[in-house]
């Protein structure tokens, strides 16, 4: 009974070892993931090194798991990857220069569209108001379309 | 209120995306250029298909042709792989020695394409997927020029030719011997 | 022989589709009905030869006809059956000819229903759709013809593309080919409309279910393809933001505009040429679509070939595009709007801004398509754009989009009172408030995630509030609760219909945001024996088997899942076609409705002493399926013909 003491103990610390190296490597494969998802898989196209299901996308993926083991920061993995494959792999372009360009578009369009609407909706309104002072307009005829529609037995 | 002509301008505005679109004939969206061009080469050791060891390092002062295959890339590898070994033979006493790296592919899968095509030149696997990705290397088959310091000079994507390969290879030779 | 007749059947087509676009339109202009006559027959002829081609197509396929080339390269000995027929639209020149096909069916079916009350705008109507398969059928003919001999005949076929061997994808081309060709019709009553001047609201009284119909479709096939996507192609996920799912997406958001903005031009008799304008881009999309897939400009794991069509497709894209904008342009003075409104605070605003948006989000997404090309033209580098862009920039469109999705059908038009604001959206605000702060105690971290479900409870709670207050309203005519609630939905079906749409776009939503906040994945190396765990399952790999199936080899992990229990046993496989370069994925999932455990095998030593596999728990994915349904179902209560009126 003395004797398993010390090898319970050595169990126990073995299991907590394990424990927390499945910690750490988990914490990493979430920092794989991240590194991975803004690659692109290079044999498939349009689908990231992290989605792809191509031996090649899980050797990539174990490259990435190694460079950040062994230290790197994630935009480091990134930036040897950038290195080999060109601006080409990153699924998202980087945010200088002509790049910017895709990335203010949308807001871009947005401001444009919302600036267009505002002015058609002022010169309605004011058109609107401007009739509106002639007579005022009774609920018009679609409402009213719609009020006995809804009355109909 | 809007100015005659102004209209005009909605249809107008279809034609710089058309002309873009147009442009796209002119590229070739599988054709991405290496950065590596002009670099030194990643050194690498590998295990040939036999099992003996295969340095990059141990051929420096030899142009080098590093050609990326598999047994599955079907057909441009069975295209290329008689090209590779006829020039090879034509040229391995002028100081240029061609490396095969297969990738991704089963090992019996891979000895029965070098036997089937008689191969002389050393193959390597690259088990890991590292040295691929050290050559930036996004498809098979692809194919490596590399200089008698090391330097990567030429990329070819696809099946080499007789006269890719003889027109790289040259200048090569020719550099440094003048 | 049979080959011969159908290339020939399709040359008779091309040309009854050209008489019969030139025969309609010089029947309209110089008022000779028999013109017009003639070319509904030429229509119907055309119909029957596309039948014919499409018919001796499959029949090549099921003979092994391998002197015709499409099919060795599209069939071998083992292809089963029913992928034999389904291989028939699986590759290029076979989905142009179901495109043709669907177009003639579009084209009879608007003469059998418009050949009456369309008197002005029906010759034109005709003339735009044989013009538009007369472009198809020169396709057929001259750049992708279907029945090209190979010589010398090979022994056996190439095959069909693995990935398209499934059921999905029977439904998901015939889904999406159906809408896009629909829009086909819309875009014919407007081209109508600009040449003949009457560009009132005729056009769009005759149209607005046409519309529904194609976006019913387009919705439809763009599920499938997700449901597709997750289900075959291995990679976990259901959208990829790839250009070409782009392509199928773009004419949906402007489609979907488009729908919205009809209602202000019904009501209110505005917004004329922007609802043109829309309808002329959501066609050019739709043809932008199938220029991007069969071109080969932009690289896309869907892409088709490369090759000649291109330049077909592109040429078509500009010709079309140049002569409706003129044509727009030309008309401009008739379609001036005359919009007047008493309020900025009006449904009216409402749509405009959500038309903002969708346009916003569409152009968006093809920006971020061709900007490869446009870095390239200019910088002369490559880049790529891919899912993370896409989301990061679309994600506060769409958030936005919902949001109006609550307001637009509460709000009145014209001017809304502070009334008529307190009485709709007094409960939704404050449900949507209570529900963030809710979701934020619950822990949920990403603000994101917060902001897009508290966003759905309020825009459900407007649909709850208006429902229950027709509902009320009808109850008080002494009507009981159930007829009361059935008769809203069946007499004002369209008005229902879309809450139903909008209802089943909020489970969407739910379903979205659940996958990609709260979805995890691991990816281990399992000896036999062996388990790994993530999210409360155990995932214990039991061994490998091979099987030789009809057209493949395969080889199949066989994984316990338990989590406490045991739950079941997936086999993720890897399925070896002999003319692939690399294996199939072939994966398993377990579904839920809270989340599906999903596996990929990877890499396995031969003798099956170990195998990788990506492990996936993803988080509600089920209810984009859901939510799909209950989507489609709300768009089909749309379609059903109006009650109101005495019939």
């Amino acid at each position: 009974m003395r004797a398993r003491a010390p090898l319970l103990g050595l169990a126990l610390a073995l299991v907590l070892a394990a424990g927390a190296a499945a910690q750490a490597r988990r914490v990493a494969e979430q920092q794989v993931q991240d590194v991975a998802a803004q690659l692109r898989c290079v044999v498939c196209q349009n689908l990231s090194v992290a989605d792809s299901p191509s031996e090649m996308a899980s050797q990539m993926r174990a490259i990435v798991r190694e460079r950040l083991e062994a230290g790197e920061a994630p935009a480091q993995v990134v930036q040897y990857f950038v290195e080999r494959y060109g601006e080409w792999i990153l699924l998202s372009p980087r945010r200088h220069g002509f790049n910017l360009l895709v990335w203010a578009m949308p807001a871009v369009a947005v401001a444009v569209g919302f600036t267009l609407v505002g002015l058609v909706l002022v010169r309605w309104t004011r058109r609107g108001a401007a009739a509106g002072r002639v007579a005022a307009t009774p609920v018009d005829t679609a409402m009213r379309d719609r009020i006995r529609r809804e009355l109909e037995p | 209120m809007t100015p005659r002509l102004l209209r005009w301008l909605i249809p107008l505005s279809a034609v710089p995306v058309l002309a873009l679109l147009a442009y796209g004939f002119r590229v070739n969206p599988r054709d991405i250029p290496s950065p590596l061009v002009g670099r030194p080469a990643s050194a690498f050791a590998l295990q040939t298909l036999e099992g003996a060891p295969l340095a990059l390092e141990a051929q420096r002062g030899k142009v080098v042709v590093l050609n990326f295959w598999a047994s599955w890339c079907y057909p441009a590898c069975y295209e290329e792989a008689p090209v590779l070994e006829r020039n090879w033979r034509a040229y391995r006493d002028r100081g240029v020695v061609v490396i095969g790296v297969d990738i991704q592919d089963k090992l019996e899968a891979a000895q029965k394409f070098t036997r089937d095509f008689g191969l002389s030149f050393p193959n390597a696997r690259d088990t890991t997927g590292k040295v691929s990705v050290d050559y930036g290397v996004y498809g098979v088959p692809e194919t490596f020029f590399i200089d008698r310091r090391g330097r990567i000079r030429a990329k070819h994507v696809g099946a080499v030719t007789d006269e890719a390969f003889r027109l790289n290879v040259e200048k090569l030779l020719s550099e440094t011997t003048g | 022989m049979i080959p011969e007749l159908g290339s020939a059947a399709a040359i008779v087509a091309l040309a009854l589709a050209l008489w019969g676009a030139v025969a309609a339109a010089t029947g309209a202009r110089t008022g000779r009905p028999a013109l017009v006559l003639s070319a509904q027959h030429a229509a119907l002829g055309v119909f029957v030869l596309v039948t014919a081609c499409f018919a001796l197509l499959t029949y090549a396929f099921l003979i092994f006809d391998f002197s015709v080339r499409y099919v060795a390269i599209n069939t071998n000995l083992g292809t089963p059956f029913y992928y034999r027929i389904t291989g028939v639209w699986g590759a290029l020149e076979g989905s142009i000819i179901l495109w043709t096909w669907m177009l003639a069916l579009y084209t009879l079916i608007v003469i059998l229903r418009h050949r009456e009350s369309a008197h002005e705008l029906y010759p034109w109507v005709l003339t735009v759709m044989l013009s538009v398969m007369a472009f198809f059928l020169l396709v057929i003919t001259v750049a992708a013809p279907p029945f090209a001999r190979l010589t010398p005949v090979p022994a056996d076929g190439r095959g069909l593309n693995p990935l398209l061997e499934d059921t999905g994808m029977i439904t998901h081309p015939v889904a999406l080919y159906l809408g896009f060709t629909g829009v086909t019709v819309p875009f014919a009553f407007a081209l109508a409309a600009l040449i003949t001047g009457r560009v009132g609201d005729a056009w769009i009284t005759l149209t607005r279910r046409w519309t529904i119909i194609a976006w019913y479709f387009l919705s439809l096939g763009l599920l499938i393809g997700g449901w597709w996507s997750y289900h075959v192609l291995g990679w976990g996920g259901y959208w990829a933001w790839d250009p070409v799912e782009n392509a199928a997406f773009m004419p949906w958001l402007t489609a979907t505009a488009f729908l919205h903005s009809v209602m202000v031009q019904e009501r209110r008799r505005m917004l004329k040429l922007w609802n043109l304008w829309l309808v002329i881009l959501t066609f050019g999309l739709t043809l932008f679509g199938t220029f991007l897939t069969r071109s080969g400009v932009i690289a896309s794991v869907h892409a088709f070939t490369q090759g000649s069509i291109g330049v077909f497709f592109l040429s078509f894209l500009a010709l079309v595009l140049l002569t409706a904008l003129a044509l727009l342009a030309w008309r401009w003075d008739a379609l001036s709007a005359q919009g007047e409104l008493d309020s900025v605070v009006s449904r009216e605003s409402a749509f405009l801004l959500n038309n903002v948006l969708l346009i916003a989000a569409a152009f968006t997404v093809f920006f971020g398509t061709v900007f490869p090309l446009l870095s390239e033209a200019v910088r002369g580098v490559k880049v790529s754009v891919g899912a993370p862009f896409f989301n990061q920039v679309n994600v506060p469109l769409f958030l936005a989009l919902i949001f109006l999705m609550g307001v637009g059908p509460l709000i009145a038009w014209r001017r809304a009172s502070p009334d008529n604001l307190r009485r709709s959206f007094l409960w939704p605000v404050a449900v949507g408030v209570a529900a963030a702060a809710l979701f934020s105690a619950l822990g949920i971290r990403s603000t994101l995630a917060v902001l897009a479900l508290a966003l759905t409870v309020f825009v459900a709670a407007t649909i709850a509030v208006d429902f229950s207050r027709a509902t009320r309203a009808r109850l008080r005519m002494g009507e009981r609760l159930l007829p009361a609630m059935g008769g809203l939905l069946r007499r004002h079906n369209r008005r229902y219909g879309g809450f139903v749409v909008h209802l089943g776009i909020l489970i969407v939503t739910l379903g979205v945001t659940g996958s990609q906040a709260w979805s995890v994945q691991t990816e281990t190396t399992l000896r036999r024996g062996e388990a790994a765990e993530l999210a409360g399952y155990r995932v214990r790999f039991d061994g490998l088997t091979a099987t030789e199936e009809s057209n493949h080899f395969k080889v199949a992990g066989a994984f316990t899942v338990s989590n406490g229990r045991v739950l079941s046993v997936l086999r993720p496989a890897k399925k070896f076609y002999p003319q692939e370069q690399s294996p199939i994925a072939g994966v398993d999932y377990r579904l839920g409705f809270g989340e599906d455990v999903y596996l990929v095998l990877g890499d396995f030593a031969r003798d099956g002493s170990e195998a990788t596999v990506k492990l996936q728990v993803n988080r509600l994915v089920s209810w984009i399926w859901i939510g799909g349904a209950v989507l489609t179902l709300g768009a089909l209560l749309a379609i059903l013909p109006d009650r109101k009126k005495p019939a």
